[in-house]
């Protein structure tokens, strides 16, 4: 008999299918886009705050997508809120040494900032009447200090996926510690090339749709670095990618998904004046078969 | 909390009858098989694969033959949840749905369990599954309800050769250091335990008496608890967040581009 290179091989997958992988993109998204949306709203001008407000637009929708696609992924989807409440004894259920259980309440924390960054944002630009709602973002002092919870939420919604992943015993997932690292970094790289997609699409051209784009750029290369640093910590469990999802990985994360985009970076005038639309079509069609090929390919082993 | 309960298997001296996997399922009235067709596997005499949500012990028949046949061994053994000590279902199950009872054995609450299936993930031997009638993960119970009448297991119960042994921990351990002694004083110096020692997750409650690897038998050879990853992977996704947050400042403090992309 040949013998596993990890002690990992010898669990079982836990089937965690579709429903998953849409989910680690859109909460990836969900997180990612608040975080931008913060941080535009702290560093960014005046004329900036149309790009701020589309990124919460789009946490929201989001998150409330990742609450629905995680309650239809259980067996039993009408306990969901067992993740949150002991069912036997209605206290609540916390344990803060299970990614599951962290990231469970974080999600439904965030869910609320999410959605009163959405209603502000409607409130500025004159959808809802609500003058109050306006004091609920920055550079109102209140909204600073909900912005700020808010983003360090949104940025453990990115990444507590990867860590949960490599809290499990499962091959390639748990052969590792950088799959958080990961998924933080390819939050924000999807993030901001789905505002930049949707900026280009109105035809916005404040300064912060140019630092946006450079964010991207800058945030692409560390994720090639941090997944090329994520294969070589698995050591000889690498040998498990050595199929066709390692190709799919090759082919279309890391040539297609991260090398293309970064020569578009680096050559505008490659594409014209749709090279902002190839870049963001390209990270995120990278940052979706990321986590395709990461959830189906340690089941599969 | 009384005395913790447990398992001690002599794999070499089962002869794999499937006694105790039949005594298992009717007990816990678990189907024979998940609708379908009865399929062979075509693996020895192993029709029942693995462990799984409606499998709670599996009699594991490996073969180990020369090419020509004419000189080899048995080995077989009957497989179970290992009631670890340090269990790692019990530590990520978010629904707090996998008790320990106080038999020192790990339970799941069906009632409570929302079939999230981290705990599927977790187990490092691969025991746990979902039952497809109930929808919830499922798995040996140690008889959890005989043990409260004061019964023993029905798979100890049922095994002929006393392959399986069923009692306290420490009665049990005591009696396997005999057996291994005894089986090193026969000339059979490949035999250990397997899970006995607390190096292994703390002790395994269900252990084993082995006479090849681990890896053989399809155990792994060092079972590890998931949270080993859960500090170093935070702290990498904080390091992740705070390079992202970098870049953040830098380019959108350092507008001083103001043409289009």
């Amino acid at each position: 008999m040949n013998t596993p290179p990890s002690s990992t091989f010898f669990s079982a997958p836990p089937d965690w299918s579709w429903l998953v992988v849409l989910y680690f993109f859109v909460g990836g998204l969900a997180g990612g886009c608040y975080f931008i949306a913060v941080m535009i709203d702290f560093l960014g001008r005046p004329t900036d705050r149309p790009l701020a407000r589309l990124g919460y637009y789009i946490s929201f929708p989001c998150i409330v997508l990742s609450g629905i696609l995680l309650t239809l992924d259980l067996h039993r989807p009408l306990r969901f809120w067992h993740m949150l409440i002991e069912s036997n004894t209605f206290q609540p259920m916390f344990k803060p040494w299970s990614p599951m259980s962290l990231g469970s309440w974080a999600l439904t924390i965030f869910g609320l900032f999410s959605l009163i960054a959405f209603v502000s944002a409607l409130s500025e630009e004159g959808r809802i009447d609500s003058p109050r709602a306006r004091m609920w973002r920055p550079p109102a002092p209140v909204g600073a200090v909900i912005s700020i919870i808010g983003g360090l939420l949104a940025f453990f919604v990115a990444g507590y996926t990867g860590v949960l992943l490599a809290v499990t015993n499962r091959p390639i997932w748990s052969d590792s510690p950088l799959l958080g690292m990961l998924f933080v970094i390819s939050a924000a790289s999807i993030s901001a090339s789905l505002m930049l997609l949707l900026a280009h699409r109105s035809r916005w051209t404040m300064p912060g749709v140019n630092a946006l784009h450079r964010l991207d750029g800058w945030v692409v290369l560390l994720e090639l670095i941090v997944l090329i640093a994520f294969l070589v910590s698995l050591g000889p469990v690498f040998r498990a990618l050595v199929s066709a999802w390692g190709v799919l990985l090759l082919l279309g994360v890391i040539i297609l998904g991260m090398g293309i985009p970064l020569a578009l970076f680096w050559r505008r005038d490659l594409l014209g004046e749709h090279n902002v639309l190839g870049i963001a079509v390209l990270v995120l069609i990278g940052g979706f078969l990321l986590r395709l090929i990461i959830v189906f390919s340690a089941q599969g082993v | 909390m009384a005395e913790p309960m447990g398992f001690y298997t002599d794999t070499t001296v089962c002869i794999g009858c499937k006694a105790c996997e039949v005594a298992c399922k009717e007990w816990n009235q678990l189907p024979s098989r998940n609708g379908g067709q009865t399929t062979l596997s075509g693996n020895s005499y192993d029709n029942t694969r693995a462990l799984d949500g409606i499998h709670w012990r599996h009699v594991k028949f490996v073969e180990q033959f020369t090419d020509d046949r004419k000189d080899g061994r048995w080995l077989l053994m009957s497989d179970v949840c290992k009631h670890c000590v340090q269990a790692a279902c019990l530590e990520v199950c978010p629904t707090g749905a996998i008790i320990r009872t106080e038999f020192d054995t790990v339970v799941i609450q069906s009632d409570a369990c929302n079939g999230c299936r981290d705990c599927i993930s977790a187990c490092p031997f691969g025991v746990i599954d979902i039952n497809p009638a109930s929808g919830t993960a499922q798995k040996c119970t140690l008889c959890y309800d005989r043990l409260q009448a004061g019964m023993q297991p029905a798979c100890s119960q049922a095994c002929p050769t006393e392959s399986i042994q069923f009692g306290t921990i420490r009665e049990l351990k005591d009696r396997a250091q005999k057996r291994v002694a005894q089986l090193q004083q026969m000339g059979e110096k490949r035999a250990y335990l397997y899970g006995a020692d607390e190096k292994m997750l703390g002790g395994l409650n269900s252990f084993y008496l082995l006479v090849d690897r681990p890896e053989v038998y399809n155990l792994p050879p060092d079972p590890q608890m998931p949270t080993r990853n859960l500090k170093l992977g935070s702290w990498f996704s904080v390091l992740g967040a705070v390079l992202v947050s970098l870049f953040g400042v830098i380019n959108f403090r350092n507008r001083g581009a103001e043409e289009r992309p």
